[in-house]
C-alpha cells in the first residue's frame, strides 16, 4: 500500500463518524464529507437531520420529478423531506441550535487545535470575502461537535495544530475528530488517539499532527 | 374594509425612498422575491441598506439591485456562493460596505427588532473576530456577546398564499427569514403566488399573521432565479 492510499477513504471516515452517533439523535451535517454521514447510518438506528435553513427531517436528493427549488439544504442543494418532517423559520431553526436541542453537528474544518478551537470559515487573507453562514452558531450551540477532516491539507500542512492560525469559528468546541488516519479525541490534556486506521502506526500519525499526541 | 392587496408591483414599492433600510426575504433563491426586487430596480431608490442572508446570484434579483448601484451597505451572513460575482467585485473595489453577521445572530436580531427587544446576549461568535467591539458579559459562568435588534423601513417578501388581511403561508424552505422580516419592518410588501378570501386559510396554519403585513401583490408564476441564471438573463 502506498502512502497516498494509507488510511480511511472519505466514505470510510463518514461511516466511522456515523458509528459514534447514538440512535435517535438530531443531527446537523456540514457541507462536504460530513454530508456523506447520512449514507452510512448503522442498521437499527434512526437519525433526524436538521438543516439550518428551516427543515427538520431532511431526506436525500429528490428524484428529478420531485425537485422543488424551494426545498433546499444549507448548502443550497436540492433535498427532500422525510415523512414526519417539519418546516420552520430561521429564528426557530437557530433556537434549535442555540438552545442546545441539536445533539450532534458534524463539520469539516481548515484547522482544529489541541484545545478544541475550530477554524473553518476564513483564512483571514486580506482579499478574501468573509462569509460565516451558520458555523459560529452551530459550534456555540450544539452539544457535541464532531469534525471530519483529512490530517493534512492538499499542500501537506497539518490541520491538527497546537493553536489555530486562522480566525476562529469557536473556542474549545470540538469533541472528536474523524480523520483519514485515526479517530482522535480532544481532552483537557490535548489530542488523544482513540483508534488508528488499518495500517497506520502511532508514529506515522504523530508526524502528521502538529501538536503533542497522547496514546489511548 | 381592510384591503392590503395592490394590483401593481411598481405601486407597491413606489414609497421606498433613497437611503431606506430594506430587508429582503430568501435563502439563496428559495423565497427570493425576484419580482419585487426587479420592481425596486425599476423604481430606482438608491443608497439602500439591504439585509438578506446572501448577496444574490448571477445578474438578476438581489445581485442586479447591487450591480445597479442601489445598495450602499449589505448586512448578511454569507456574501459569496458559486454564482455570486457582483458583490465580491464591488466589495474588493471598496464600493459597498459589508456588515457580516452569523446566520443565527442575524435571524435573532431581526426577530428581536420585530418584537421590540433592543438587544440580547448570545454565545455565538465569542472568541472570534466577529466579537470585536461588542460588549461581552458572563452569565452562569459562560461568556456571551451583546447583539442589537435589527429593524427596517421596508421588507420585501415572497409567500405561497396570502389573503387581503395579510395573513401568509409559505412553501417549504422558502419560509426562512421572511416571517421574521415581516415583523421587523415598518412596511412589509409581500408577493404571493395566490391571494385567497379571508377564512380560506385555516387559522391554525397561518404562519405570519396579517398584523405584520402592509401590502400584498399577487404574482402567480414567479420567476425562478436558477432558471434565469441558466438562461444567462440580465436584469434590467
Amino acid at each position: 500500500m502506498s502512502a497516498a492510499e494509507l488510511g480511511w477513504s472519505r466514505d470510510q471516515m463518514a461511516a466511522r463518524a456515523a458509528e459514534d452517533i447514538p440512535d435517535g439523535s438530531y443531527v446537523n451535517l456540514g457541507i462536504g464529507i460530513p454530508e456523506l454521514v447520512a449514507q452510512f447510518v448503522p442498521a437499527g438506528r434512526e437519525f433526524i437531520y436538521h438543516t439550518e435553513n428551516g427543515l427538520l427531517g431532511m431526506g436525500p436528493p429528490p428524484a428529478k420529478e420531485d425537485e422543488d427549488p424551494e426545498l433546499i439544504n444549507a448548502g443550497k442543494q436540492l433535498v427532500s423531506s422525510v415523512p414526519g418532517a417539519a418546516f420552520f423559520h430561521h429564528a426557530d431553526s437557530f433556537a434549535m441550535i442555540r438552545g442546545g436541542h441539536i445533539d450532534i453537528c458534524v463539520l469539516g474544518t481548515m484547522q482544529v487545535a489541541a484545545n478544541g478551537d475550530l477554524a473553518n470559515w476564513s483564512t483571514g487573507a486580506p482579499d478574501a470575502i468573509p462569509a460565516v453562514g451558520g458555523a459560529m452558531d452551530l459550534v456555540a450551540g450544539v452539544r457535541t461537535i464532531f469534525v471530519i477532516t483529512k490530517c493534512l491539507t492538499r499542500n501537506g500542512d497539518p490541520k491538527l495544530v497546537e493553536r489555530c492560525s486562522y480566525p476562529l469559528t469557536g473556542q474549545g468546541v470540538v469533541s472528536r475528530i474523524f480523520t483519514d488516519l485515526a479517530v482522535i479525541d480532544i481532552t483537557g490534556d490535548g489530542f488523544r488517539l482513540v483508534e488508528l486506521a488499518p495500517g497506520v502506526t502511532f508514529e506515522y500519525l504523530a508526524e502528521r499532527v502538529d501538536a503533542p499526541l497522547l496514546r489511548p | 374594509m381592510i384591503d392590503k392587496t395592490h394590483t401593481s408591483l411598481a405601486g407597491a414599492v413606489s414609497a421606498i425612498p433613497d437611503g431606506a433600510v430594506v430587508m429582503i426575504g430568501g435563502f439563496g433563491e428559495a423565497g427570493s422575491p425576484i419580482e419585487l426586487i426587479h420592481a425596486l430596480i425599476d423604481h430606482g431608490a438608491k443608497n439602500l441598506t439591504a439585509i438578506n442572508n446572501n448577496t444574490g446570484n448571477g445578474d438578476v434579483g438581489l445581485a442586479a439591485l447591487i450591480r445597479n448601484g442601489q445598495v450602499r451597505k449589505m448586512i448578511c451572513s454569507y456574501p459569496r456562493s458559486s454564482h455570486s460575482r457582483v458583490f465580491p467585485e464591488l466589495y474588493r473595489k471598496g464600493e459597498i460596505e459589508l456588515e457580516l453577521v452569523p446566520q443565527g445572530t442575524l435571524a435573532e436580531r431581526i426577530r428581536a427588532g420585530g418584537a421590540g427587544i433592543p438587544a440580547f446576549y448570545t454565545a455565538t461568535a465569542v472568541g472570534t473576530p466577529l466579537a470585536e467591539g461588542k460588549e461581552a458579559r458572563e452569565f452562569n459562568g459562560r461568556t456571551y456577546l451583546c447583539e442589537r435588534g435589527l429593524s427596517a423601513d421596508f421588507a420585501l417578501v415572497k409567500c405561497a398564499v396570502a389573503d387581503r388581511l395579510g395573513n401568509l403561508i409559505f412553501n417549504k424552505t422558502a419560509r426562512n427569514f421572511s416571517p421574521l422580516m415581516c415583523m421587523a419592518a415598518t412596511t412589509t410588501i409581500v408577493q404571493a403566488r395566490r391571494i385567497v378570501a379571508p377564512g380560506d386559510l385555516d387559522p391554525e396554519h397561518i404562519i405570519t399573521p396579517g398584523i405584520f403585513v402592509q401590502n400584498v401583490v399577487e404574482v402567480p408564476e414567479p420567476l425562478q432565479e436558477s432558471v434565469l441564471i441558466a438562461n444567462g438573463e440580465v436584469y434590467p
